[in-house]
């Protein structure tokens, strides 16, 4: 497939930590031409044309989330998810690790088409290299003039923190990030107030993905119809531009591959090195860990938000897990549900519980002891864990179990009817 | 033989001295609490109960909210680590590479489950979910060092390997305390 990579040009080839480098790529031109000759308006407004969905896995407008903030006179503030802890999931670490500058020159035009008062980068607290990776690009960025006081001259100030957290999936979830960010317990925050609204200590709070932010830059400096056209898939022009997919599990060059958005399932898993010799497909899991299963009919769905969603699943993170037949698909639905209910911060009680019970359910399936009585109680706990908590953690951790109920159920019953034959009724 | 991490930590120990340095540093407020523990577990190696208030008192938090927020981070511990801490891999790429084995391996050599210290305090064993060197599994680290692709025979090298570079250690030690006489008692 020709497809000339954005946001990983140069990635492998030059090394992007130096800002030089980064400068003769081009880098750092788009931030010249936002603050010396756009209005901040205008910027918000390219960005909502080029319709720049958000990366972290809801597929949010980004120029209608930044639309959001009141105009009330209380700081704003800025906030970039670098939280990456969906398994299966790294291509922030990509952004963050090997193109730095692209993620701050993103947050400085940004927050100068906001009127932020001050940015913050919430990073991981495994990606400790990757922390003094960005406190070097900020360093290097202020000693030209980029970041700081006064940037280039036009009298915009824009100062960026980095926090590193301290391992916890669920920080990845908005307003659990923002306790954190507060020296608190990542617990999630009831909606609304709207981070938006009521965010970082109260304050108006726009966060946004590593890999959204690192769009900007592009959009800002080629224009947004030249955004619009990055597709594999022009019938649908509501998801565009070039999207990181992490291919793992069972494919032979399992990695980060930067593709159109609306590339066909089929050809993800081609670019990946397809499967290994002799190997048949038998699911995919086109989004992380939280999404339902794609079965091999749906190997020509493109890759975008809506033709995802409309084959059952999510494009989430896009982190493309594939399954060949040589996968115990109980045993995957025994690993997430343990790292659910390890995961779960515990507030909510149907997601406490439910997690824990999940896990224990298989548990019991895998260890022999499953009962027709399981497969009931997998059922049930999806209308009782879904939609009834603060955030989606719930959800997400009932979404595999969900989907392996409905599309493969003979391979739950497998180990049941195991159990009969050894002790019949 | 001492071991620091055993014996409990004293008020006047100057490690405390040095997180005080960092918190007035600009740390100083409840903000910076995650930002203060990870330092004051850098130089204690975990955060027993004295540490904990101690960071409590100087950022004005309750101690109660910071034992929430060291319990509720993985990141965190409030055991201690042995002088070696070896943490296994247990991430996808790196079980399908035979994990499991090379941690029963250590479990066996050492004496010790997951979780816990050798009697001497040299190491401690733990598992992580994923170290993100996947291309490496299976993958072992030691103080933060990355050993990749490691056979079992290789993680039999590397815990002798260890214990010679201790007893080495533990004789340069010894050495200096014999020079300056026994003013140390």
């Amino acid at each position: 497939m020709q497809f000339e990579p954005v946001l990983t040009k140069g990635i492998g080839k030059v090394d992007l930590t130096n800002i030089d480098v980064y400068e003769a790529q081009g880098g750092y031109q788009a931030l010249r031409k936002a603050l010396t000759s756009m209005e901040p308006q205008a910027i918000v407004e390219e960005v909502k044309k080029a319709n720049l969905r958000g990366r972290g896995g809801a597929g949010f407008p980004a120029g209608v989330k930044w639309g959001f903030l009141p105009n009330d006179g209380r700081p704003r503030y800025l906030t970039v998810n670098a939280d990456e802890s969906e398994p299966g999931t790294c291509n922030n670490r990509t952004l963050i690790y090997a193109n730095p500058h692209q993620l701050i020159e993103g947050i400085i035009i940004t927050a100068f088409a906001n009127r932020i008062s001050q940015s913050f980068i919430y990073i991981r607290g495994e990606f400790k290299r990757g922390e003094a990776i960005l406190m070097k690009a900020i360093e290097d960025a202020r000693k030209k003039g980029y970041v700081g006081k006064n940037i280039l001259g036009t009298g915009f100030s824009q100062e960026i923190t980095v926090h590193r957290g301290a391992s916890a999936y669920i920080c990845g979830e908005e307003s659990a990030l923002l306790n954190s960010l507060e020296g608190r317990r990542g617990e999630p925050r009831v909606k609304p107030p709207f981070p938006a609204v009521v965010g970082l200590y109260g304050c108006p709070t726009i966060i946004n993905n590593v890999e959204t932010i690192s769009n900007v830059p592009h959009i800002v400096k080629n224009g947004w119809e030249w955004y619009t056209k990055i597709t594999a898939n022009p019938d649908n022009p509501k998801s565009c531009g070039p999207k990181l997919f992490t291919v793992s599990g069972c494919v032979q060059r399992p990695g980060n591959y930067e593709l159109p958005m609306g590339v066909k399932l089929r050809d993800v898993i081609e670019i990946a090195g397809g499967l290994r010799p002799g190997r048949k497909l038998k699911a995919v899991q086109p989004g992380g860990s939280s999404t339902p299963m794609l079965t091999p009919e749906h190997l020509d769905v493109p890759m975008d938000f809506e033709s995802v969603a409309a084959a059952g699943s999510l494009l989430g993170t896009a982190a493309v897990i594939v399954y060949d037949d040589s996968v115990d698909l109980v045993d995957v639905a025994l690993y997430w549900s343990r790292f659910y209910s390890h995961e779960s911060c515990g507030q909510c009680t149907p997601c406490r519980e439910g997690t824990h019970w999940l896990e224990r359910v298989f548990t019991r399936i895998k260890e022999g002891g499953g009962t027709e009585g399981d497969l009931k109680m997998i059922a049930d706990m999806q209308t009782q864990m879904a939609g009834t908590t603060i955030c989606v953690l719930s959800d997400a951790a009932v979404a595999f179990p969900a989907s392996l109920l409905k599309l493969f159920p003979e391979e739950l019953e497998r180990y049941i009817n195991r159990v009969k034959e050894v002790r019949p009724a | 033989m001492t071991c620091s991490a055993c014996k409990g930590i004293t008020p006047d120990d100057p490690r405390f001295a040095e997180l005080d340095a960092f918190i007035q540093d600009g740390h100083s407020s409840a903000d910076f609490l995650i930002a203060v523990l990870h330092r004051a577990q850098q130089l204690f190696g975990y955060l027993p109960e004295e540490v904990q208030h101690h960071v409590a008192a100087a950022l004005g938090v309750p101690p109660s909210e910071v034992y929430g927020v060291v319990t509720f981070y993985n990141y965190f511990t409030l055991t201690p680590v042995g002088k070696y801490p070896i943490n296994v891999c247990m991430g996808t790429a790196c079980y399908v590479q035979g994990a499991g084995r090379i941690l029963e391996l250590f479990e066996k050599e050492l004496g010790i489950q997951p979780g816990q210290v050798t009697p001497d305090g040299l190491f401690s064993l733990d598992v992580c979910r994923c170290v993100g060197a996947c291309g490496l599994a299976p993958v072992v680290t030691v103080a933060g060092e990355v050993h990749g692709k490691l056979t079992e025979s290789d993680a039999l090298k590397l815990v002798a390997e260890l214990r010679e570079r201790a007893a080495a250690d533990q004789a340069e030690a010894g050495a200096a305390v014999a020079t300056v006489g026994g003013e140390s008692q």
